[in-house]
Parts: C-alpha cells; structure tokens; sequence
C-alpha cells in the first residue's frame, strides 16, 4: 500500500484544504467517467479516493500518523460501478445525444475522401506518392514504374517539360471505393532534381560554357550538349564572357536553348601572350569601367 | 430502486451524503432521467451510477452547479460518439483487409496521406 500523501502529492504538515485541493484536481484527471476508455483509471481514482478517505477523516488521519492504522484505513472500499460501464456499454442510449444525421454524413464524407451523400458508398481515397526524377526526365518525358505499398505497380507516363511540384492525377488508380463508390486517384508530386549544367528559364535552356580566349576572339564551331544530345554550335569572332547564343528549337517543346560563354584563361603561364599584350595597342581603345555608377561612395 | 433506497445509498458510503432534494432537483434539471412510476420514480442502474457520477462532479471534483449541464453534455457526446466509433468499427470488420488496413493507418496518423511514398531517386 502506498502513502496517502504520495498518492494525493501532500506534504505531512498540510492542512485539510491543501488535502482536499489536491483530491479535486487529482479526481478531475483520472475520474473513471471521464476516461472511459481508460481501463487503469479505475485503480488509479480508488487509490486516490482511498487517500482522500483516510487523510479528510481527522480522527483516521492521526490514527494513521501514529501508526495505529496502515494506509488501507482498514477499511473495505467497496466496489462501485461507474457511469462508464453503462454508459459506454452498447445498447445503452438512454443518455446518449443524438448526433444530428447530418453531421455524421459529413464526417463521413470527409473521412472517405469527399464522396457524395450516399450512405455507405463512398470513393476511395486518393493515394499520394511523390517521384523523384532527373532533370533531363523531366524535359524530355519519360515513363516510369512505381510499385504500391499493396505490391501493384504503376506506369507513370510524365510528359516532356514537366515542372518540379507538379502533381499528376491517374483516374481511378488511388484506394478501392467502400460499397459501390469508385476508386479515389493516384496523384503523383514530381520532384525534378537539378542539372549541374542545364538549368530551366520556362521552355528555354540555359547552359553556361567555357571557352578559350582564342575561341572568343577568332571565332570557333563548338560541340556543345543539349537536352537532346549534341549539337554544333558557331561562336563568332569578338565573342566574350556573357555573350548569349541562341540554338533555336533545342529547348523543351518549343523552347531554345541559350550558351552563355563564359572565358577561361589558360591554366599555365603564357609569357609569349604577356609578351604581346605589353607590345599591343588596342585598334579601339575603351575603359570597360567607364559608365560604373559613382566613386563607390554613395548608394548607386 | 426508489429514491428513497437511492439516497439510503448514499447514506452508507463512507464520504458521500445526498440530500433527498437534491437528487429531486437534479431529476427536475433532466441530468438524470429515472423511470417514472406512480408517485415517485424507479431508478435502474445506469441512473444510480449516473446520480454517482453527478455526485462525484459536484462534491469529489467540486463542479460549479450551473457548469454540470456542460460536463454531462460533453461526457454524453462523447459515449455517444464511442457507441457510433464502436459501430463503424464492426462495420469495418467485414471490409477487405486493404481497405481496413487504410483507415486504421490514417486514423492513427492524421497528418498522414493514406499510402504516403518516396518514388525511387
């Protein structure tokens, strides 16, 4: 038998209200009627109403105090039935509110996935997966298999050009329907996972390449790849970093695909290069900087 | 049981006392609802642990009088709503084993969308 003061979490000294306050807050938590699907809550307010018995009685709580009693009061707590094993008993509607008919159809219909009133009909629910696929997948269309948890599997068709987070909806491929209601919908999330070297402004690619000074400066035909294998390209002379090239129709559907150059100096040191640059006076003599807003002072 | 054996009932508990005209108001305000009979009422068992449990709400819990209508309407909704969840349920038993397996899963995760997948990377 536990101490009545645990039970009630008193303190030895304290006076009958603190013990009665503590009852009340301990017996509105675990009350069996307001737990009744709470099976441990029964032992739990008898040990709590046993306490409360023997530390409210003055005359028991000193006998106990000294010792002449133990903490069962030694007296019989007879077994009481509570509201909960009638009113949670089936059959019993004697008590019960009814619930406006209406009110259950929509829950219901929420709870199956939005189906019409039909009583016990209703659609299956939607199944959602999400698919992951590369970027180059996504542009060009493809077709992939997924299984279902239940060990079906689903063909996939995602058309070319398709977005990151678009979702496609497959009739009739979600949960079975309860009763005669129709399946619910498979909708698949797209995830596109990034290109490190293609990258997406609507239906138009863009891709960055490197080039050499020479290639900028005399001009070159490049191999260069796009979303549907490569494609030689024409850099004309007096190209530089940041000049765009159009490849027309290499985008997604109708979209073109766009080269932004971009100039690399060779790796190693070129003292012939340096050599010609000391030497060479520009035909066209320009300051790139001229046009830079303000001293670098002020807000531009 | 009549009212008088019902307030004699509560006599022989050990912490609890009820007035006669107490439980007549209480039957007056409708939170228990005996049979009636000839002069007075017949109580049966669901209403004897009813007037315990109304008893245990104003003097174990000390429950405001004029806040017990609110407490016994919620407490009946909700054993309502556990007879109707306990109906479904056996409604459900008789459903393919897919199905069942569905709305248990989302019953018990309801953040969850039924058959939530990762596609392959």
């Amino acid at each position: 038998m536990k101490d009545p003061y645990q039970i009630l979490g008193v303190q030895r000294g304290d006076d009958s209200a603190a013990i009665r306050a503590a009852y009340r807050k301990l017996a509105k938590i675990h009350h069996p009627d307001l737990n009744p699907g709470k099976k441990e809550a029964a032992e739990r307010f008898k040990e709590i109403s046993v306490a409360y018995e023997l530390l409210s009685d003055a005359d028991k709580r000193a006998k106990f105090d000294r010792g002449e009693i133990d903490a069962s009061g030694n007296e019989v707590h007879r077994e009481r039935p509570f509201y909960r094993d009638f009113g949670d008993a089936p059959g019993h509607q004697k008590y019960r509110r009814s619930i406006d008919p209406d009110d259950l159809d929509s829950i219901f219909a929420q709870a199956f996935g939005g189906g019409g009133g039909q009583r016990f009909t209703a659609r299956g629910r939607d199944a959602h997966y999400t698919l992951t696929i590369g970027f180059l997948d996504a542009a060009n269309g493809t077709t992939r298999r997924i299984s279902l948890p239940e060990g079906r599997t689903l063909d996939v068709r995602i058309p070319a050009g398709v977005l990151d987070g678009h979702m496609l909806r497959l009739k009739g491929q979600g949960m079975p329907g309860l009763g005669d209601g129709p399946p619910g919908d498979a909708l698949v999330e797209i995830a596109v996972a990034p290109h490190p070297l293609f990258h997406r402004e609507g239906d138009d690619i863009i891709i960055e390449l490197p080039v050499t000074v020479a290639e900028v400066v005399l001009g070159a035909s490049l191999e260069v790849p796009t979303i549907k294998g490569k494609v030689r390209l024409t850099v004309p002379p007096g190209s530089g970093t940041g000049t765009r090239l159009r490849l027309r129709g290499r985008g997604i559907r109708q979209g073109h695909q766009f080269v932004q150059l971009h100039v690399v100096q060779p790796p190693g040191e070129e003292p012939e290069l340096a050599e010609f640059l000391k030497s060479w006076t520009p035909r066209h003599p320009f300051n790139p900087r001229d046009g830079l807003p303000g001293a670098g002072l002020e807000d531009a | 049981m009549r009212i008088t054996a019902v307030v004699a009932l509560f006599a022989d508990l050990p912490e609890a006392d009820l007035p006669e005209a107490d439980l007549v108001a209480w039957i007056e305000r409708g939170w228990v609802r005996p049979e009636p009979s000839e002069h007075d009422w017949v109580f049966h068992e669901i209403d004897v642990a009813r007037v315990r449990l109304i008893h245990d709400l104003r003097h174990g819990m000390d429950v405001k009088e004029d806040a017990i209508p609110l407490v016994l309407s919620l407490l009946d909704q909700v054993y309502e709503l556990r007879g109707t969840l306990r109906s479904m349920l056996r409604a459900l038993e008789a459903q393919p084993s897919s199905v069942r397996d569905v709305i248990l899963d989302v019953i018990r995760h309801p953040g969850l969308e039924a058959g939530a997948l990762k596609g392959p990377e």
